[in-house]
This record gives C-alpha cells, structure tokens and sequence, in this order.
C-alpha cells in the first residue's frame, strides 16, 4: 500500500470495489500526474475521463436500496425509501486513469474537481497520449486544458456548438435546417 | 488444470519497468499525434498535401489521414477521427442498464463480444453480484472465438490491401465457422447481446459443442496454410518488415495495448497480468515479439490465434462437463425470471415488467473494468447514481489509442507503407469515434 498522501496538492483518497481514488487539487493535476509516473511508476495513462454531476442526486432515487450483502423483494422496509447519492463537491470531476506495468497491475484513479470554465493543465508534456484525451474530454465536456498545443474539437465537427456529454445539452437539440419556417 | 504462466521463446521480464523515465520528447512534435513537415522542406514548393480518406478502402472505414508528401515520401502526417462519431455514451445515459447492453457491441463492431463483456463486468461490479461458473466459462469462450474473429477480419483486410486478395477469401473462409457458431448458441451472427448482467441469456444448445470443436480442430490446420500462404510470400515480407516501426518506450508513452504493445517488445497481456474471467485457469502463452514493425504486429496476432483457440478447446472441455448448472445468477432483482414461471408465478410475472419496463437499480458508485479485447485494452469507466440508467458510461477504446500513434509509426514511411501501417494498427472507427 502506498502512501498517497505523498502526491503533489492531494486531498483525499477513496477506496471502493477494489478500486483507489486520490482526490488531487486542480491545480496540481499535472504535477500529480508526474509524481505518479516518477516516483510511483504508474507509467501508462490509460484514460482522461471527465464526468458532469449536474442535478446530481436532484430527482432522487426511489426503490430498492443495494448493499453488498445483496437485496430481499420480501425483506420489509426496503421499498419506496428514497437514497439520495452524497453531494459532489463540484459540477466536474476529472478522472486519469493510470496503469503501472508491473506485477499485480496495480490501477489508480488521480482526480480533480471543477466547476463550468475553471482551466486544468495538460499533461501532454507528461504524457504524449494526454493529446487526444484531453481534446475528446474538450470537445465532450467542455473543459478547458491549458497548455494543450492543439486544443481543436476531435470528434464532433469544428463548428458544433456546446458540448454534447453535458447533463445540460438537450437531447435531439441538433437544430433542424431548412424547417417549413424558411 | 494447472496455472502456467509462460512466455515464447525468452524469460519473462518486464522491459519498461526500471528504465529511465521516458521524457515524451521521443515524439519529437509540438502535437504528439502530428508528423510535422521539417523546417527546411516547409518553404520548398515541392511539398503535396493529399487527403488519404475519409472515404479510401483502407482506412477500415471513415479515417482521414492528412498526409504531406515529399514525392513519395511521407513528410508531415495528421490523424483525423471524428466521422462516425454517433453519440454512444450520451446514449447510454438515456437507456436502462438492462437496454445498455446491445451498445457496446456496436462499438467495437469487430471485437463485439469484447466490448459487451466489459460493460456487463462493469454493472457486476457495481451490484456486486456472483455469475455462476458456467456463465464465466461460456463468455470466455466466446470472447477467444470473438478474437479470432477479429484478427481474421485484420488478417484478411490487410492482406488484401497488400495485394494479396486470395488471404481475405481462406480468413473469411474460418469467419464464417465462427459467426455460425455465434448464430447457433446466441441466435445472432453478430452483435449477439447473449451476455446479461448475472451470466448469460440462455444456455448453450446441446448441438453446440460438436460443431465447435470441429472448429477448433480446424484452425490450427488453417493457420497453417495462412503461414503458408503468407509467411514465403516475398511481396508480403518485404512490404511489411521494418515497416511502422515503434519503439517500447513510445509505444508505452503512447498508450498502446494489445498486439500493438506486445509487437514492440512489451510482454503485457491483461488476461494473463490481471486474469479476469477465469484466465488464470486456463493455459496459454502470450507471444512477444520484438520487431515493432507491421510484420511483428501481424506475426502477434498470427499466434495469438493459436492460442486462442488452445483456450477455445479448454473452455469447450470443461463446458461440457457442466451440462445442466446454472447459465446465469440467481438474483431476481436483476436477472429476469425463467421464462416458463410467467405463466405460474405472480412475483415472477411483477419481476419480468419491473425489470423490462423500469430496469434494475445498480447501486451508487463509480467503477473502472478493463479488459483484453482483440484490439488490446478495453475498458469502461461507469458512474451510478444509483438509479436504474447510467449516469455516465466511458469506453477506453483501444483503437482510439493506437491510432494516436500513426504519425509516429510513419516516421520515414513512404505513401504506400500507409497503408499497411494503419491496417497493422487494426483500428475499428466505430471503436476510435464511439
């Protein structure tokens, strides 16, 4: 087990499913990314994924409550509760996924929180397959990578406007060209 | 069954592990993705930017290569990806996770059974829910018979590109096999959704297992006449040896995984390094090569069809002796009830509409699965609210990755090498552009 605690601006450290999750500052991302691959050894960088909370938890959810110890239709009191999922500290967390090669594939997720236009720095100078990560993470979500040396849209076309993975971009909001109206 | 982890040919090692740290300057672009035209060839006038696609039978599809060429020398070179772009994770949030399911095949349309898998490794982790052995055993072998598949639609393809037009008729000659097989056990010749979250659909038809070891009886002979057909092939040597070299430390710097990775010299294989499934029941080798050139890609991926088909054998011995166990979870908060109790059983018949008309609830959290697919890692990064959709759904496309690295692979390539470079990279567009 290492110690976290380590990594440049961490914050917090989650561990759920097997899984690890150091909390980074937003402004330390590229510095943490770097501590990682030196000194820790995660030497890929799987993915950039970011993720927006929007009206998070906002509808809540109704029904029956998983645990790990599985769920019972029979068992009373389990119907009709409501679980709200905790509050985000953000409207976007940020995820890098990292891999280190070596034995036992250990996996850690560094993550960010930030809110609509707040800038993060690239890691292309840390990794080079930062570079079209961060630009379908652009292009999606909208976040703003500083630094990047071609920021361009790369999967939807140059010209779309917004950012289509957003919980706020409407669905089938493609507007219609050459409606009755023209 | 012993658990054997072996290697071809040397011991095993771990070749980036304790090197110096690479510094990303190998890529040597401002863009890593880019081949940028060298400053003293920028200003002549005899630099020819061509367009090689979108729309060219050898980008596999819809990738457009911006190529600039020094008469037949290719100089500068930028991927562009983008043109089957259809939305698939926005999808994916506006359907239940039962629905969900049938798109991950869609993406990788090739290595399809793959991708289902790992989106549906993805919603057991979360609900935490134990898949029966048989399940396990039954999506291996079809996720080893899916990767033969693959790397027969790439063998084929990209000889055909080369020239060689009789390899595509004896690959999809074996494609065919496989895809009935797929049609008998899952009704489906392609895009099967036969994995559920909790095992599989049915279980497999007793006709099944004749028919499939009469296929993997046959394609180590095919294989054979493959190597034949190719292997002494002077035309295919000499266009692919040496060709679209990359090196470990880019290939690592880059992302790559997969047949791309091991080519290079990295001894990396998800199933064997972090055996999901039950790969670490099963025996067989990871082949290594050290090359890095299109040949080497070719050479992996040759041999990883011989070793999918030893699993392939492995998976069907032991299937056949679990005639009768259960094929899927007995949790009927998510797995639909069987299908004779609807006509007997109230609970039942509530459970079949909650879960079809509504879908089961996956529990809040966030999970990373990743998987070897034919085309290396992938995986998926789910988020749950809790409630019965995804809240957001990522695929780490292994395609995607690789063509990250065209531009370095083209370095010093000539205007036809393209073409067996981006076949060799095996890059499904639906993969690169979800």
């Amino acid at each position: 087990m290492s110690d976290w605690s380590k990594i440049p601006g961490y914050v917090s450290t989650t561990e759920a499913y097997g899984e690890t999750t150091v909390v980074v500052e937003r402004d330390r991302v590229s510095d943490a990314c770097a501590h990682a691959r030196d000194e820790l050894g995660f030497n890929v960088l799987i993915d950039v994924v970011a993720t927006d909370y929007l009206h998070w938890g906002g509808q809540g959810v109704s029904g029956y409550i998983g645990t790990a110890g599985g769920r019972d239709l029979n068992l009373p009191m389990t119907q009709g509760l409501q679980a709200l999922p905790n509050v985000k500290p953000a409207r976007f967390s940020l995820s890098y996924h990292l891999l280190a090669l070596r034995q036992g594939a250990p996996r850690l997720r560094l993550q960010c929180w930030l809110e609509d236009g707040d800038p993060v720095e690239s890691i292309v100078p840390v990794w080079p397959a930062a570079d079209w990560l961060e630009r379908e993470q652009y292009d999606l979500m909208g976040i703003r990578f500083t630094g990047h040396p071609n920021l361009a849209r790369l999967l939807m076309e140059d010209d779309w406007e917004g950012h289509p993975l957003r919980k706020d971009y409407p669905i089938g909001g493609e507007p219609v060209r050459f409606s009755p109206a023209e | 069954m012993s658990t054997t982890l072996q290697h071809v040919g040397r011991a095993r090692r771990w070749p980036i592990v304790g090197d110096p740290i690479y510094e990303g300057s190998r890529i040597p672009s401002r863009v890593p993705t880019v081949m940028d035209v060298p400053a003293a060839l920028r200003e002549t006038d005899d630099i020819l930017q061509v367009n090689f696609g979108p729309n060219h039978p050898s980008t596999h599809g819809v990738l457009r290569l911006i190529v600039d060429l020094d008469g037949e020398d290719v100089v500068g070179l930028s991927a562009v990806i983008g043109y089957l772009h259809t939305g698939f994770e926005k999808n994916m949030e506006q359907k239940t996770w039962w629905k969900a399911i049938t798109y991950p095949e869609r993406i990788d349309y090739v290595g399809y059974q793959n991708n289902e898998l790992v989106f549906v490794l993805a919603i057991e982790k979360l609900l935490e829910l134990e898949v029966p052995e048989k399940a396990t055993w039954t999506r291996m072998l079809l996720c080893e018979l899916n990767r033969i598949h693959s790397h027969l639609v790439f063998l084929g393809t990209s000889a055909l590109e080369l020239g060689a037009i009789s390899m595509f008729w004896y690959c999809f000659r074996e494609r065919e096999t496989i895809l009935d097989l797929f049609e008998l056990v899952a009704g489906q010749r392609m895009h099967t959704r036969y994995f559920q979250a909790g095992g599989i659909a049915e279980d497999i038809p007793g006709g099944f297992f004749p028919e499939a070891r009469k296929f993997v009886e046959r394609m180590p002979v095919a294989l054979e006449e493959y190597l034949t057909l190719l292997d002494r092939n002077q035309i295919w040597l000499e266009r692919t040896q040496g060709i679209g070299q990359l090196s470990a430390a880019d290939a690592v710097a880059l992302a790559q995984s997969g047949p791309v990775l091991r080519a290079s010299g990295v001894d990396w294989d998800l199933r064997r390094d972090a055996p999901y499934l039950a790969y670490d029941q099963v025996d067989f080798r990871v082949p290594v090569y050290t090359g890095g050139d299109v040949y080497d890609r070719y050479r992996v991926r040759m041999d990883e069809m011989a070793e999918s088909t030893k699993i392939a054998r492995q998976c069907i011995d032991r299937l056949e002796r679990m005639e009768g166990e259960p094929w899927i979870a007995d949790d009927r908060k998510v797995v639909l009830p069987p299908r004779e109790e609807l006509h007997t059983s109230m609970e039942s018949l509530i459970h079949h509409f909650k879960i079809v008309t509504e879908g089961y609830r996956v529990p809040a959290g966030e999970v990373y699965v990743a998987i070897e697919s034919p085309r290396g890692e992938s995986g998926c990064y789910v988020v749950s609210d809790g409630g019965p959709k995804p809240w957001r759904v990522h695929f780490r496309a292994p395609s995607f990755a690789a063509l990250q690295a065209t531009a370095t692979c083209s370095k010093g390539a000539l205007i036809a090498d393209l073409i067996a470079i981006v076949g060799s990279l095996d890059a499904v567009m639906g993969d690169t552009d979800r």
